[in-house]
């Protein structure tokens, strides 16, 4: 049977990638963000899943107008790192898990949860950055991964407490599937931001802290965040945090905090980080 | 009956919602042809003539000549398809953030770098964190 063993939010910001990719890692600005992973690193090493279901939004990459899901399931074989206008990122095509990412999709929307399903995307840096946070430059990923594509561009996002109520789903689903499969679920976006108009830069520390307390012991009590309240307090892209809520309803009520970490800026962006174990 | 739409009285911000998405639709599909090495080199050798291949407005036109991103916001443009033009310019988020703020991208890095623009709209200075 697969289970779901561990639960890892970060934020996705492009420019993290760019300073990987220029190897700037080091550099006095980004030294100190790339520190923060080095537990995190060494934790996954210990804790290597086998496939990562990984919940982010695609930045108008995957898709444009012309098609926009609220939900999106990738189903296929691999991915490519899709070029956002720079040429794609310089990092391995990620490898798909097919059969699990389909028993999840006839799962779910058995359970009223109507995904989109996409056997062909590319997938972006809220992606990618999540994964060389993780697991640093390799040639191939080490794991398989899931891409679980939330709308988050066109307003309205899904509300938290939908998103929380699918991550259950999304749990039931991986615990009923027929392989001895090591599944964590990764939430990523976030935390506070703003990119656009004249309150571009936004950064509202008090909300994020009080976000990462309660990811840990009230996340009911996030899921009654508003979307007002997100774009108000934590900025117009701050909303990205619902897709946090995915990951946490997908782990057990009671979880223990492995590891947080949170800083300001990396380039316009509050960066949030944290690992959560299901409490055995 | 009408939508709530609160999020209108928000300083600074424009919600990318319905409504903005279908006025900006032209301008932000042209920004996503920008994703093909192929269609940056054209664009680059006569901007003029490649806007001039998609049905947008004349103001989009001109705020997308202009490099204006607040005129183009206000004009259903969405950042992360205006993102496509400023990485075709060779720029970044944070250029892009901070010529939207009205400050120098020095200013704005510093600001960034103490914290960050406190919710209510004003640098956030005791906010600092790290």
């Amino acid at each position: 049977m697969a289970k779901v063993t561990a639960g890892v939010t970060t934020s996705h910001v492009p420019a993290i990638g760019a300073a990987l990719d220029l190897g700037k890692s080091r550099d006095a600005y980004w030294a100190p963000l790339f520190r923060g992973f080095e537990f995190s690193k060494r934790w996954i090493e210990d804790n290597r899943p086998d496939v990562v279901l990984l919940v982010y939004n695609d930045h108008a990459s995957a898709f444009s107008l012309e098609i926009i899901p609220t939900f999106a399931i990738g189903c296929a074989a691999s991915f490519n790192p899709a070029d956002e206008g720079w040429g794609a990122r310089p990092v391995p095509v990620v490898q798909g898990h097919p059969e699990l990412a389909s028993h999840i999709a006839q799962s779910v929307i058995q359970q009223d949860f109507d995904l989109t399903i996409v056997n062909h995307m590319d997938v972006d840096h809220g992606l990618t950055v999540p994964l060389s946070l993780m697991f640093g430059q390799p040639q191939a990923w080490p794991c398989r991964v899931i891409p679980f594509a939330v709308n988050v561009v066109q307003y309205p996002p899904p509300s938290g407490n939908r998103c929380y109520q699918l991550g259950k789903a999304i749990r039931r689903a991986i615990d009923s599937f027929d392989g001895d499969l090591k599944v964590q679920i990764w939430g990523t976006g976030g935390m506070s931001h703003q990119l656009q108009g004249k309150r571009a830069g936004l950064i509202n520390s008090e909300f994020d802290r009080r976000f990462l307390d309660r990811m840990v012991d009230d996340p009911e009590a996030l899921t009654r965040i508003s979307h007002l309240e997100y774009v108000r307090d934590a900025g117009s892209e701050g909303i990205e945090l619902v897709m946090w809520l995915i990951m946490r309803g997908a782990l057990n009520t009671k979880v223990d905090e492995i590891y947080r970490f949170y800083h300001v800026p990396a380039s316009n962006t509050a960066l949030g980080h944290m690992i959560l174990e299901n409490r055995s | 009956m009408s939508l709530d739409k609160p999020y209108k009285d928000i300083p600074g911000t424009t919600v990318f919602d319905a409504e903005q998405s279908r006025v900006g639709y032209h301008l932000n599909m042209f920004c996503m042809s920008l994703m093909k090495s192929a269609n940056r080199e054209r664009f680059k050798s006569n901007e003029r003539a490649y806007l001039d291949e998609w049905p947008m407005s004349e103001e989009q036109k001109a705020a997308v000549m202009a490099r204006d991103y607040n005129r183009m916001i206000a004009l259903g443009g969405n950042i992360y398809f205006l993102a496509k033009l400023f990485a075709t310019d060779g720029k970044s988020y944070q250029y892009a953030a901070a010529l939207m703020t009205g400050m120098s991208q020095e200013d704005y890095a510093k600001m960034m770098l103490h914290g960050g623009r406190a919710p209510e709209g004003h640098s956030a200075g005791e906010r600092r964190d790290g």
